[in-house]
């Protein structure tokens, strides 16, 4: 019972997108000390070492993640990613978390739209044991039935809460309303129709399409040396499969606004997810995109949305908007809650900044103060082993060169203010799609857009 | 806010969230936090960490929840809302907008024991965050044009976190039903609707009477060091006069000994997965004999966290009348505070026979001494959250603060792995036997209400 805190902004449903939204870059003088570490048997690395605090954190990602899901079976993936520290090799689930908690060993996966991701970290002195439980784990997996049972129940239990959750409600919604039947369309963890129908088989099928060597992308920050380092990656991803198999995935653009979709719940807040066709990582307005999207629902206490529909109206406790980069695609999206009689409101004040945006712009001391901070907040991602890992792995995944941290700022800061304007005209002149989750919402459909919008009761 | 921590439904998550009430020393590899109190009663502790150029300051102001008069439920939490809205010196938005444009990022937080503000900046900025947060500490300016929606923002706070989270509900429920007497029974958050009445007024009252140095701790954590800092602590919060008045110990109603256990039961026709939460009174690290809040903390560790805990092997592998099971305790406290089991059953399982396996499994403990290996283990992994929180330095303030605003000493949170180190399994059997008994708990089941007739459609 104890923090209550006041921005915390919520990206809960955001999170079913699962994207490093806003990874920011690890400051200069740490950029000096990644190396690009190619190991004896060719595993690649970015590593920085560091023996401050006596343990190691290792990010990693396989390309694919959610979207290799079979066609009507969304959830395969994020079965797999349940399942992998469940028993393999010689070890039942019982004896290999035994052996995971015996050293206080930290490794997880978890399953990303484009990437199948893991985490690993340990104390110093544990490095073998637990590099040695991580290739268990990633080449031979148990799915034992009774593990695999017990896994799935978990999975449905979570799948049948989210369908009372306005929050998560709203994120599903969303992502079938910008994209349909394409694979960014289907929920990551599944349906309560998918996941009861998921065989073993589709789980071993996944693994072996999946985790290979040519896709993967690793990240290691702390106390090891390289050498040491080179033969650990060796032991633990050398006999992976050269190739992975990956179904290809087509690039799609999210629907066109202006759409909304109602989600009748009865509950005292309404939840309202709004969004549209972002800017992709290596479009050339990417960083001016970046840039003004933080002037209107990024950056915590001051963004426009922030000051407007919180501060000024006191509509919700939290509003934010933020980008987001797919592989083959891209989104803004935002997310508030506002109790059912102020939700029309509410969507009229998100509208009405967002139009504001598309047609003026940002002010060049929004400009200014913009760049400053997102210069300045690099630091702040590098201050934990885990968020430095984190950070080099997204550099990967975002195909940046391995000095894309000194050269960052200068991106930044060669935003011009008409490159600005013109980013949130693309961004925003449409309109929103919005999913309003609440009670009788039809009474706030209303959305303050040239266009009629295409209004879907569901 | 919700103290029902529901295990993640990734089970491969195996991330060592640190029971909440677990306070780390610094094992080694990093210096002792060091630190002074100012004449006017200002207690000041720096916790180094020279890897990044990046500095958290965080004042821990000694009032929370539990503190407010009765009838004006959430008013702690409602300032520390209100402590954004400027002062004379620095107007509404000038601090927060000063912190964004260095890149840095701010946040606060409100709990029984504590109201705490943070800022994590470059470390050059830290003389400004200084003056800022000292400023605050007795300048605040509030008017009703501010005041007012910002008590809307709260009670959307408390719609997102309470009214449209059944667990939450529940949680509120067995809260003020396991506190008979002491306030830790008051949501933090507030009361509804004692929350739509709360006034500038009150707000200004409560702040004049509890905002001082001497009742306020400051943890500097990051790439500074005492002697770096001293003098900006002097010219900043060392020119703000101490408040003679504030007590140096807080007295609140206590508990009687329990005598009755209780039951609540919350229906909401949106729960899908039920779920049963049994909550002891028990003593915290600050009331609790030498040992026994240690003997708790491996006790919890070894009950209900991670797939080999006593309880998800019982309710969930062998014979799985359950999705998920785990245990927690709140060692961090000023006064007794609690223990606490959920469980979420299968569909078709009832409580009773999720119940009957609970009660076995504490039997079990609190008569025979647990396997030495177990304890081996377990122990070995609350002492590698020491370690590992070495690696955040966020982290290690809010231990230290969280530690120091509920009654412990620096020295007293540096040596709890060597506290962890020395349980023993008849410490563990014994702690088991005497708290956990069910007297002394309270438990709340969130079921489906089929009652109602409504027509949803969902998607």
């Amino acid at each position: 019972m104890n923090h209550i805190s006041i921005v915390a902004r919520r990206i809960a449903c955001v999170a079913a997108v699962s994207l490093a939204a806003l990874s920011a870059s690890p400051a200069a003088h740490a950029a000096a000390k990644i190396q690009h570490l190619i190991s004896p048997g060719g595993i690649e690395a970015w590593f920085v070492q560091d023996s401050t605090v006596p343990l190691i954190a290792m990010e990693y990602a396989f390309g694919g993640g959610a979207t290799q899901d079979p066609v009507g079976k969304p959830g395969v993936g994020n079965l797999v990613a349940d399942l992998l520290d469940e028993g393999s090799g010689d070890l039942d689930s019982k004896t290999f978390h035994e052996r995971l908690d015996r050293r206080a060993i930290e490794l997880s996966f978890q399953v990303a739209r484009d990437q199948f991701r893991g985490s690993l970290r340990m104390l110093r002195d544990n490095k073998d044991e637990a590099f040695d439980l991580l290739h268990m784990a990633l080449t031979s997996p148990h799915f034992d039935s009774v593990d695999v049972e017990r896994i799935r129940s978990q999975v449905i239990s979570g799948l049948r809460r989210d369908t009372t959750n306005p929050g998560a409600l709203a994120g599903r919604k969303f992502l079938e309303l910008a994209y349909g039947d394409h694979p960014y369309g289907r929920p990551s963890t599944g349906t309560l129709e998918s996941v009861p129908t998921i065989t073993v088989d589709d789980l071993k099928d996944y693994v072996r399409h999946i985790l290979a060597k040519d896709t993967l992308k690793v990240a290691v920050v702390g106390d090891v040396d390289p050498a040491t380092l080179g033969k650990l990656l060796d032991k633990t991803f050398g006999d992976l499969p050269a190739k992975a198999s990956l179904t290809p995935v087509p690039d799609v653009v999210a629907a066109k606004p202006p759409q909304q979709v109602l989600v009748n719940l009865d509950v005292p807040q309404t939840v309202i997810t709004f969004g549209g066709p972002g800017i992709r990582r290596h479009d050339p307005n990417f960083m001016a995109a970046y840039v003004v999207n933080h002037i209107i629902g990024g950056g915590g206490l001051s963004s426009r949305l922030y000051k407007e529909v919180r501060e000024k109206r006191g509509l919700a406790y939290s509003v934010y908007d933020a980008l987001l980069w797919m592989d083959h695609s891209a989104l803004f999206i935002g997310n508030t809650g506002t109790r059912a009689d102020r939700a029309g409101e509410t969507i009229a004040a998100v509208e009405k900044e967002i139009k504001r945006m598309a047609e003026e712009g940002p002010t060049q001391q929004e400009l200014d103060e913009a760049k400053s901070y997102i210069n300045g907040s690099q630091m702040l991602a590098l201050d934990t082993s885990s968020k430095l890992a984190q950070a080099l792995l997204q550099y990967q995944l975002d195909k940046m060169p391995i000095d894309y941290i000194e050269k960052r700022a200068e991106i930044v800061n060669a935003v011009t203010l008409d490159q600005a304007k013109q980013a949130a005209r693309q961004l925003w002149s449409q309109g929103l799609l919005t999913v309003v989750v609440g009670r009788t919402p039809t009474t706030v459909a209303q959305p303050a857009t040239a266009t009629a919008p295409a209004v879907k009761a569901d | 806010m919700s103290s029902f921590r529901f295990v993640s439904v990734l089970a491969t998550l195996v991330s060592l969230v640190a029971p909440v009430g677990a306070l780390a020393q610094t094992t080694f590899a990093s210096e002792p936090p060091a630190g002074f109190t100012l004449p006017n009663g200002m207690q000041v502790v720096v916790i180094q960490d020279h890897r990044t150029p990046v500095v958290t300051q965080m004042i821990w102001y000694k009032v929370g929840s539990a503190d407010e008069t009765p009838g004006r439920s959430g008013l702690a939490h409602f300032l520390e809302h209100l402590m954004f809205k400027g002062t004379d010196k620095h107007p509404a938005g000038e601090f927060s907008q000063t912190v964004l444009k260095i890149g840095g990022n701010e946040n606060a937080f409100t709990s029984v024991d504590y109201t705490g503000y943070f800022q994590r900046v470059p470390r050059d900025q830290l003389a400004k965050m200084m003056e800022f947060e000292a400023d605050r500490m007795t300048g605040l300016v509030l008017k009703d044009e501010n005041v007012l929606p910002e008590r809307d923002v709260v009670l959307e706070e408390y719609n997102m976190r309470i009214a449209n989270n059944p667990e939450a509900r529940l949680s509120e429920q067995i809260m003020a039903a396991l506190y008979l007497n002491h306030p830790y029974g008051r949501p933090i958050i507030g009361w509804h609707h004692e929350i739509e009445k709360l006034t500038r007024e009150d707000a200004l009252a409560f702040y004049k009477r509890f905002y001082a140095p001497n009742n306020a701790i400051l943890v500097i954590a990051g790439d500074t060091d005492v002697k770096e800092i001293r003098p900006m602590v002097e010219l900043t919060y060392g020119k703000v006069p101490a408040q003679p008045e504030i007590p140096v110990r807080r007295i609140r109603p206590q508990e009687p000994e329990p005598v009755s256990p209780r039951t609540v039961t919350l229906a909401d026709p949106h729960v899908e997965q039920p779920s049963m939460r049994r909550t002891y009174l028990v003593p915290s690290a600050t009331t609790a004999a030498p040992g026994e809040s240690a003997a708790l903390d491996v006790l919890a560790q070894l009950m209900g966290s991670g797939s080999n805990s006593y309880l998800y092997r019982a309710l969930v592998v062998d014979k799985p009348l359950a999705v998920n099971a785990n245990a927690s305790y709140q060692g961090t406290s000023l006064d007794p505070t609690q223990f606490s089991i959920a469980v979420s059953p299968k569909p078709g399982v009832e409580f009773s026979q999720v119940e009957t396996v609970v009660d076995s499994v504490i039997a079990e403990v609190a008569q025979n001494p647990v396997r030495a290996e177990d304890l081996e283990r377990v122990k070995t992994q609350l002492v590698a959250e020491a370690i590992y929180a070495q690696d955040n330095q966020a982290t290690m303030a809010r231990w230290y603060g969280g530690g120091l605003t509920t009654g412990l000493s620096v020295e007293d949170i540096r040596s709890w792995p060597d506290r962890i180190r020395a349980v023993t399994a008849d410490q563990v059997r014994a702690a088991a036997q005497k708290w956990l008994d069910k007297k002394r708990s309270v438990t709340g089941y969130l079921i489906k209400d089929n009652s109602a007739k409504r027509e949803e459609k969902r998607s």
